[in-house]
């Protein structure tokens, strides 16, 4: 099973100091993902992610000056990768939640289902990843949202796991959200007003390789609120017409 | 009588002080601007305090100073806004050159390295934003 037969892929990785952990993801992703190119966009850093990123030899490194959050690094990869002429992107947790061998399965769905946008989903069937409280909530209410806005069944809309074509590329290489939650929500509704084809394919989700996760009562109900906010801002956005 | 020229004297302050930043470059005259007229408008007002009592009659505000703070909290909360509107502009712009500028770097370590240089040394991890 090839279906990146004749792509160029580029796997990029959004890092912010993940030192700790980020050796051993682009080791995997070279095992597993040995045809593809890897690009690490790290977001600021105050470790040594770059360098040790750089060390491994596995990937190419974009240090940017400044942190700008997930949306900020994912909009540089995707400049990057426009400009690099890639056929498709895939996004990559840098923390080793993400498991590279799911990302065949993203292409295929991207090539097979005439997608633009394919979104790998925890929720799907696949996995054990269980979230409870005011975040589950506010996963499902940004699901069932998502998924008519779309016009497709979306169960993971807050997924960081992506795989995006030319047409998705060239979208969010101009018009990404650096906000909280941007880089998910409000670029589902992006694609989705731009005309994108967006699907989802079922995936297990793993531990974090390092650090911890940062869950209470108290944040998840900030994470409501805040998302609620990102899906409203983002559908009465006007659409942005620069550049296209 | 000593509120009267106390008031017409901060007024003047502030029109002078604005003209010595703006000439200084500190302050940029888009900005400067909306603080002038507010300043010139405040010195008229210190000068014909009667102008006041007029406008609150045409209005309807009973005491005429209220029309006066209403209207500074009107126009301070304008100017609030236009500034947050002026800083969310120039983050974007920031963003926008550290895409460029981690893109140019990234270029050029590929030339460099493609060019044989003798293999440069990693870069130094970024340096926090200046403040």
């Amino acid at each position: 099973m090839n279906p990146s037969h004749d792509l160029r892929v580029l796997v990029v990785l959004p890092a912010w100091n993940e030192a700790a952990a980020i050796a051993a993801v682009l080791e995997e992703v070279a095992t597993t993902l040995p045809s593809m190119d890897v690009l690490v966009v790290n977001d600021g850093s105050t470790d040594s992610t770059s360098a040790v990123a750089r060390a491994t030899g596995h990937a190419t490194v974009l240090d940017l000056p400044l942190n700008l959050g997930v949306g900020g690094a994912m909009r540089a990869g995707y400049k990057y990768a426009l400009r690099q002429r890639y056929d498709v992107a895939v996004q990559l947790d840098a923390d080793g939640q993400h498991d590279p061998a799911a990302v065949p399965r993203l292409l295929a769905a991207l090539n097979d289902g005439d997608a633009d946008l394919v979104i790998g989903a925890r929720f799907a069937g696949t996995g054990t990843y269980v979230v409870a409280g005011p975040r589950r909530w506010a996963m499902r209410l940004l699901s069932s949202s998502l998924s008519r806005i779309v016009g497709t069944r979306l169960t993971d809309t807050t997924s960081g796991f992506k795989a995006s074509g030319r047409r998705a590329i060239e979208l969010f290489a101009r018009d990404y959200p650096a906000e909280y939650l941007g880089d998910t929500v409000e670029a589902l509704v992006i694609a989705a007003r731009a005309g994108l084809n967006v699907t989802q394919v079922g995936v297990e989700m793993r531990e974090r390789a390092a650090g911890t996760p940062s869950h209470n009562p108290f944040k998840a109900a900030v994470y409501l609120g805040r998302a609620v906010l990102a899906l409203a801002v983002a559908l009465t956005r006007p659409i942005s017409r620069r550049g296209a | 009588m000593s509120g009267y020229w106390f008031a017409l004297t901060v007024a003047i302050v502030v029109a002078v002080l604005l003209m010595v930043l703006l000439r200084q470059r500190r302050l940029r005259e888009k900005y400067a601007a909306t603080w002038l007229v507010l300043a010139v408008f405040v010195v008229v007002i210190g000068a014909f305090p009667d102008l006041v009592a007029w406008l609150a009659r045409v209005v309807g505000v009973e005491t005429p100073s209220n029309l006066l703070f209403a209207g500074a909290l009107v126009i301070l909360l304008g100017v609030c806004v236009h500034l947050s509107v002026e800083a969310t502009t120039l983050e974007e712009e920031t963003r926008t050159l550290a895409e460029e500028l981690a893109l140019l770097r990234a270029d050029v370590d590929k030339l460099s390295s493609a060019a044989s240089v003798p293999a440069a040394p990693a870069p130094v991890p970024p340096a926090a934003p200046e403040a």
